[in-house]
């Protein structure tokens, strides 16, 4: 069974029709990429498995449960966490404390202490400016913060969406080796991007929405190889 | 920019909106019915002093906002943009002399410009104002030239003369009420009838200038000292801190006479309500316009169920005070949920709304059998605190001291705790905070609540000041006064909100000619505040950042 499943979603905002019958499916210990252009659906799709949106029709499960009676507050404690797009790190808050509010489902201070050790590890420079006011990161650090403030809930499944967009060639390079080291670490990922080529080279399956549909979806490696991907989405 | 430009950008341009600004001051009449209270007795009305401080503040402006180094350019810009102000208060005179003006502006009399020109006619009185507002530029200008340590020393000496002058009635009564010699002599030492003394103007400006030298040149040693203390002893300088205070809070009416104690139980029920609101806005970042409501639903709760006029419920006031209460948040939670989805200037307009509709209501001859109407409620009895009638305002101080201290203890707590933690989540983004696993609905509806909650209390403890209750008690105006107290105090700061409701509440009523000025002070102080000091008088310590490290504030957050 997958970890993660989505069936049939539709969603819609208002009038907006902005997924049409979307399936998607995420392993445990799996990188599930989600790539497409401008406007395709790609957040949306986060959005429903989140709970901040709910599908009009469709469903989601985790772990071969049906998330719809869920609250979008619940569904974190369910373990899904999202790397929201464009960072979203409280900016007048300081490092540390938007770390602590990552901890915000978890009661166990002893839990959060260590794993924002292993956070401090995994991101040293977040260690180094844990006390700075977050908005006044760089763009590269504030995405580490927003990656660490999703972990502090040690999630089963990830959601990133376009870690690396706006990011400087050199960081989205880190962006994506710290991607790799989480899922080594054992965490399950589903990865949205833009940047597919990069993206396709990091997972092991991948799907490609256009408008709202699904339109391919294979191993990373043949849609790397696949004509159409390559013209659409690489720039061949 | 060269230095032409700079001179009329910097120097002529600013200083003419210095210009306006005073001559606004001196047609609403400002300048005029503040004439009659002098800060220094004989020589410094305070209305001039209004203008010269407006002159001299636009005048610092206009060199420091002149970006070019050389200080002769600045000081020049100083000394027109001075000129320039005095000019249009000098234009004014001239015109306002031979032509009237009257009919268009009320304020333009005879004694403003005799006030103006310290009674000399004729083009005399004409160049004094001219050779003032230089003065006033020259000396901004030498202001702007000086180094940091005697330029503070200078306007600090200077503003402490503004405020001892300005407190005068209130300082007064409290040497007078001590009635040793010591204090009668210091009191005719420093203040005639009206105004200080110059003696004592000389006298308080030296000593500040001691007493801050003094600081000066032991601060470090003092804090680092104070670092160094072991734990424990540091608590208990803290305790002892703690302990003057209270202290000083508990004898404090006994020096005050009647006037000034009732005061101070108005600023002490708007301490209240600024706390409360503090809450809503300053932690949830929601901004409620129509907290007025709350306050209103704790002031009828007890007059309806302890005054005799309309039921006889017969309560007293300690059996109505926890219904009160529990109304006000049970209003709160009614009202926080049709708003739950809205933000921002939405919610300010809905909850504006809601303040409204409660005061209609209580307004309407269809409530009239059971509120009363616009005839109120009357003859509520004062609260009984163990046999002990509460009659004076000194009484009530005690029981608003006491209702301060719960709120203030309640909000530290709130503020340290995992709601307060959602708060500030919320307060800084609604989506990521509920992606974080915040409960958006749970946590706005406590904040409504705790928020409403504490200002049906402060209008518990109003009605049974007052001893009855009227609709028009209850409008717009308290709503926006409490916004514009924690704007002004510092948004989200629990100090922020005594100076608030200190400087805002507190100082109109000291100074009955800003009465009728209220509302344009307010204007004009918020509009400075925006522009001078955003983060307001006393702002949050917005970095416990450095408190983190504190072992001592952690246990508290585990506590
Ligand atoms: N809050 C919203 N209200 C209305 N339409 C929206 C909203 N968010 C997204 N959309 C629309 O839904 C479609 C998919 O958007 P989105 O999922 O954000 O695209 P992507 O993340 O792939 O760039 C777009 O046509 C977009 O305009
Ligand atoms: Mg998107």
């Amino acid at each position: 069974m997958a970890m993660l499943e989505l069936k049939n979603v539709h969603a819609h905002y208002g009038k907006i029709h902005a997924l049409k019958n979307v399936s998607i499916k995420v392993n445990k210990g799996e990188i599930v990429t989600l790539i497409g252009g401008n406007g395709a659906g790609k957040s949306t799709t986060l959005k429903t498995i989140s709970g901040t949106l709910k599908p009009s029709s469709g469903q989601v499960f985790l772990n071969g449960e049906d998330l719809a009676k869920y609250p979008a507050h619940e569904i974190v404690k369910k373990g899904i966490v999202q790397v929201p797009e464009g960072r979203r790190i409280f900016g007048q808050l300081t490092v540390m404390e938007n770390l602590d509010l990552g901890a915000f489902t978890s009661k166990d201070k002893k839990k959060d202490a260590q794993t924002i050790e292993k956070i401090f590890e995994l991101f040293p420079r977040l260690a180094e400016r844990c006390r700075q006011v977050a908005g006044t990161l760089s763009g590269g650090e504030q995405q580490m913060l927003a990656m660490g403030r999703a972990l502090m809930t040690n999630p089963k499944i990830l959601l990133l969406d376009e870690p690396s967009m706006g990011l400087a060639p050199v960081l989205v390079d880190n962006v994506f080796k710290t991607i790799k080291i989480l899922h080594a670490e054992g965490t399950t990922i589903l990865l949205v991007e833009q940047n597919a080529r990069m993206a396709l080279k990091t997972a092991s399956r991948g799907y490609v929405i256009q408008t709202g549909k699904v339109i391919f979806e294979d191993d990373a490696k043949k849609l790397l190889e696949n004509e159409m991907v390559k013209k659409a989405y690489m720039g061949d | 920019m060269t230095k032409a430009q700079s001179l009329w950008n910097h120097g002529v341009k600013i200083g003419a909106i210095g210009g306006v600004s005073v001559l606004i001051i001196a047609l609403v009449g400002m300048i005029e019915s503040f004439g009659k209270r002098d800060i220094i007795s004989g020589i410094l009305p305070m209305g001039i002093a209004m203008a010269l401080i407006i002159c001299i503040l636009v005048a610092y402006i206009a060199a420091n906002k002149t970006p070019i180094c050389e200080k002769s350019v600045k000081f020049a810009n100083a000394v027109i943009s001075g000129f320039v102000t005095s000019g249009f208060l000098a234009l004014l005179v001239a015109i306002g002399r031979s032509f009237n003006i009257r009919d268009m502006f009320v304020g333009a009399s005879p004694a403003l410009y005799k006030a103006l020109t310290a009674g000399i006619a004729g083009a005399g009185g004409i160049f004094l104002i001219l050779a003032v507002g230089l003065i006033c530029g020259i000396f901004a200008g030498i202001l702007i030239i000086l180094n940091d340590l005697p330029r503070k020393l200078i306007i600090n000496a200077l503003a402490t003369i503004f405020v001892l002058g300005l407190l005068q009635e209130l300082i007064i009564p409290i040497f007078k009420s001590w009635d040793f010699g010591v204090t009668n002599y210091l009191g005719k030492l420093f203040y005639t009838q009206n105004g200080l003394t110059i003696f004592g103007t000389v006298l308080a400006a030296v000593i500040y200038c001691i007493i801050s030298l003094l600081w000066k040149a032991n601060q470090d040693t003092i804090k680092t000292t104070y670092k160094d203390l072991p734990k424990g002893t540091r608590k208990k300088v803290k305790t002892f801190g703690f302990f003057v205070l209270a202290v000083f809070l508990i004898v404090l009416p006994q020096f005050l006479g009647l006037f000034l104690s009732e005061v101070l139980t108005i600023v002490g029920l708007y301490i209240l309500l600024g706390l409360g609101l503090n809450i809503v806005v300053g932690y949830a970042g929601l901004l409620d316009l129509g907290y007025v409501a709350f306050f209103a639903i704790g002031s009828y709760v007890v007059a309806i169920l302890t005054s005799p006029e309309i039921f006889s419920f017969g309560f007293n006031f300690w059996q109505a005070l926890p219904i009160a209460v529990i109304l006000g948040i049970t209003a709160g939670v009614m009202l926080g949920i049709p708003v739950l989805k809205m933000r921002g200037d939405y919610l300010a307009i809905a909850t504006l709304g809601f303040g409204e509709i409660i005061r209609i209501l209580v307004l309407s001859d269809f409530l009239k059998p059971w509120l009363g109407g616009a005839q109120g409620i009357g003859a509520i009895p004062n609260p009984n605190f163990m046999g002990f009638q509460m009659v004076k305002p000194q009484h009530i101080y005690y029981l608003i001291l006491a209702g301060c201290m719960l709120v203030v203890f309640i909000s530290i707590r709130l503020k340290n705790s995992r709601l307060g933690r959602a708060w500030m989540a919320m307060r800084e983004d609604e989506d990521v905070a509920q992606a974080m696993g915040i409960n958006l609905v749970a946590t706005k509806l406590f904040a409504f609540a705790t928020g409403a909650g504490f200002s049906a209390l402060s209008g518990a403890i109003f009605a049974s000041k007052i001893g009855s209750v009227y609709p028009h008690s209850f409008n717009l105006f308290i709503s926006i006064n409490v916004v514009c107290l924690i704007i002004i105090g510092g948004i989200g700061s629990l100090p922020g909100v005594v100076v608030g409701a200190a400087v805002l509440m507190g100082l109109p009523e000291l100074l009955r000619e800003f009465a009728e000025y209220r509302m344009f002070v307010y204007g004009a102080a918020l509009v400075a505040m925006m522009l001078l000091r955003p983060e307001g008088l006393w702002p949050e310590a917005r970095h416990k950042i450095e408190l983190h490290g504190d072992d001592e504030t952690q246990t508290q957050t585990a506590a």
